[in-house]
């Protein structure tokens, strides 16, 4: 009971420190949430395209998808390897290793404050997008909207465990950032962000349906757009690789710290 | 006598950063694996715009060969020059090491911008170059004297819009010191430069010529490459460039005025 109300303590107190510090940097924060542009700049292409219709997709569809895929890109944003390159080299990580709190913890309630942080600036933008054009903005059902929101919410934490394992690589090497940036391309290309997956060819869709990344962003912008969409195997793959990635990150946690020199000794 | 100076110390500055990156060969092969990963997803995806049709806002595949051609091309000129140098401004104002740039007997927008030099640009570089020698060669216009020279003239000024853009948000930093991204922002944002700017809604294009000139950076290059040069447009992305340069420098001038260094 009493380490319950603990951890709810030491929770509360991250996370109200990190908004502090979150929205002492909000210039920068709105800055981020503007470079997720990018499926908005791909709705764009796509619109004037036609391809997307000869795929079954009508044009309300197509908005809505990546709109839908814009708003789970803006809350599932994972910067951890940045920060934990530079903990790492600099020897910033010593000491929060003395704290009797895993260190992870302290980043991942960063990036819930930042999320935070984003939610005045996305909603600004989707004001924008209204002003804009209001057939962009649509009203999902109650149901679509918490299931999508959940489905967002997996999709961060498994793009969080996804770098927190490629961070892991900081112990060993200097430049961890470098293989991470590999790992981005597949996501950028085979997640849906850039292209709907129903426009793929049959073998590459079903090859890239047996990778993490399609439950990433195409899954939560579909169960938000309210196009037609399989909700438990999506909700199965995420905590399938959920589930795979934890401990392969747990594990790489022990072995890397057994390697960390901290700065300088 | 004092370009020459500018050009030795220049030369000197790009040789101690070789020497510097040279110690992470590992670098070359991921480098190698992101270009070609991100050139064989950027042409998946221009191939699932192309299908069922044969023209992307009156492009045709070969034709929108050469604007991906020239958005690698810029993009690895990026990687080379503009994300190493100006990355940096934000950790020297940050750390208050801007102070000892500005202290040297060098321009100080001269030292940010052209500090270091990355080889890791290159390999996206090639691929840019063969990319677009492979548009032009497929496309059957071939390769016209003076359409390569007014291509490249252009993409040159595209470049220098692309550079001044870049340092311009950069400098941002004397204000708000923690944009480390916002040059990200960019970066994401330029990726609209992939595709020819007809093949987006006439809103975006205006916003693609006139705010965020990606227009000048790939499809007006390409067109001059194909021969299809027009003198409006090449003279609009001329007086872009040479605007855009000058209110960069303006810009930085105007910036060190409000700079009050780190613990002040």
């Amino acid at each position: 009971m009493t380490s319950a109300r603990a951890a709810i303590r030491i929770a509360r107190t991250l996370l109200s420190t990190q908004y502090a510090y979150m929205l002492e940097y909000r210039a920068e924060i709105a800055l981020w949430a503007l470079s997720g542009v990018l499926p908005l700049i791909m709705l764009g292409v796509w619109q004037n395209s036609g391809a997307a219709s000869q795929a079954g997709w009508n044009p309300g569809q197509l908005r809505h998808y990546f709109v839908a895929a814009f708003l789970v890109r803006q809350f599932s944003v994972v910067w951890l390897i940045h920060v934990f390159e530079e903990d790492v080299v600099s020897g910033k990580l010593s000491p929060f290793l003395l704290q009797p709190l895993q260190p992870l913890w302290r980043y991942f309630a960063a990036h819930l404050a930042e999320q935070a942080t984003r939610i005045p600036f996305v909603a600004l933008m989707l004001l924008a997008l209204a002003w804009v054009n209001p057939a962009l903005l649509w009203v999902p059902t109650p149901e679509n909207l918490a299931l999508g929101i959940a489905a967002i919410w997996g999709a961060f934490l498994l793009r969080f465990l996804l770098q927190t394992l490629s961070s892991m690589l900081c112990f060993w090497s200097e430049r961890a950032a470098a293989l991470d940036r590999l790992l981005v391309i597949p996501y950028l290309f085979l997640s849906g962000l850039v292209a709907p997956l129903d426009t793929f060819p049959p073998a590459i869709k079903t090859v890239a349906l047996a990778t993490p990344f399609p439950a990433m962003v195409d899954f939560p912008a579909r169960l938000l757009a309210g196009l037609p969409v399989d909700i438990g195997a999506g909700f199965l793959s995420l905590m399938l690789w959920c589930g795979l990635l934890s401990p392969l990150c747990w594990l790489s946690w022990r072995r890397g710290l057994r390697r960390y020199g901290a700065m300088g000794a | 006598m004092r370009r020459s100076r500018t050009l030795s110390t220049v030369l000197q500055f790009w040789r101690s950063s070789l020497e510097a990156e040279s110690e992470y060969q590992l670098n070359l092969v991921l480098e190698c694996l992101a270009v070609s990963g991100n050139l064989a997803g950027s042409l998946f995806v221009l191939s699932l715009l192309f299908t069922g049709q044969s023209t992307l806002g009156g492009w045709g595949w070969n034709e929108a060969l050469i604007v991906l051609g020239l958005y690698t091309l810029l993009d690895g000129f990026t990687s080379c020059l503009l994300q190493p140098n100006l990355s940096k401004i934000v950790n020297h104002v940050q750390q208050g090491t801007l102070d000892f740039v500005l202290l040297k007997p060098v321009d100080s927008q001269l030292w940010l911008s052209l500090r270091c030099f990355s080889p890791w640009g290159i390999p996206a570089l090639l691929a840019g170059v063969v990319l677009v020698g492979l548009g032009l060669q497929r496309s059957g216009t071939g390769l016209q004297g003076e359409a390569l020279v007014l291509g490249s003239v252009l993409l040159l000024s595209g470049a220098a819009i692309l550079y001044s853009l870049w340092f311009s948000l950069a400098a941002l930093s004397i204000w708000f010191v923690k944009v480390w991204n916002a040059t990200e922002v960019l970066r994401y944002t330029l990726v609209a430069g992939r595709y020819p700017v007809s093949a987006y809604p006439p809103a975006l294009r205006l916003v693609f010529v006139f705010v965020l000139p990606v227009a000048f950076m790939t499809t007006v290059p390409s067109q001059a490459l194909l021969g299809q040069g027009s003198w409006p447009w090449a003279a609009g992305s001329l007086l872009m460039a040479v605007g855009s340069l000058l209110a960069s420098r303006w810009f930085w001038r105007f910036a060190l005025r409000h700079y009050t260094s780190a613990s002040s």
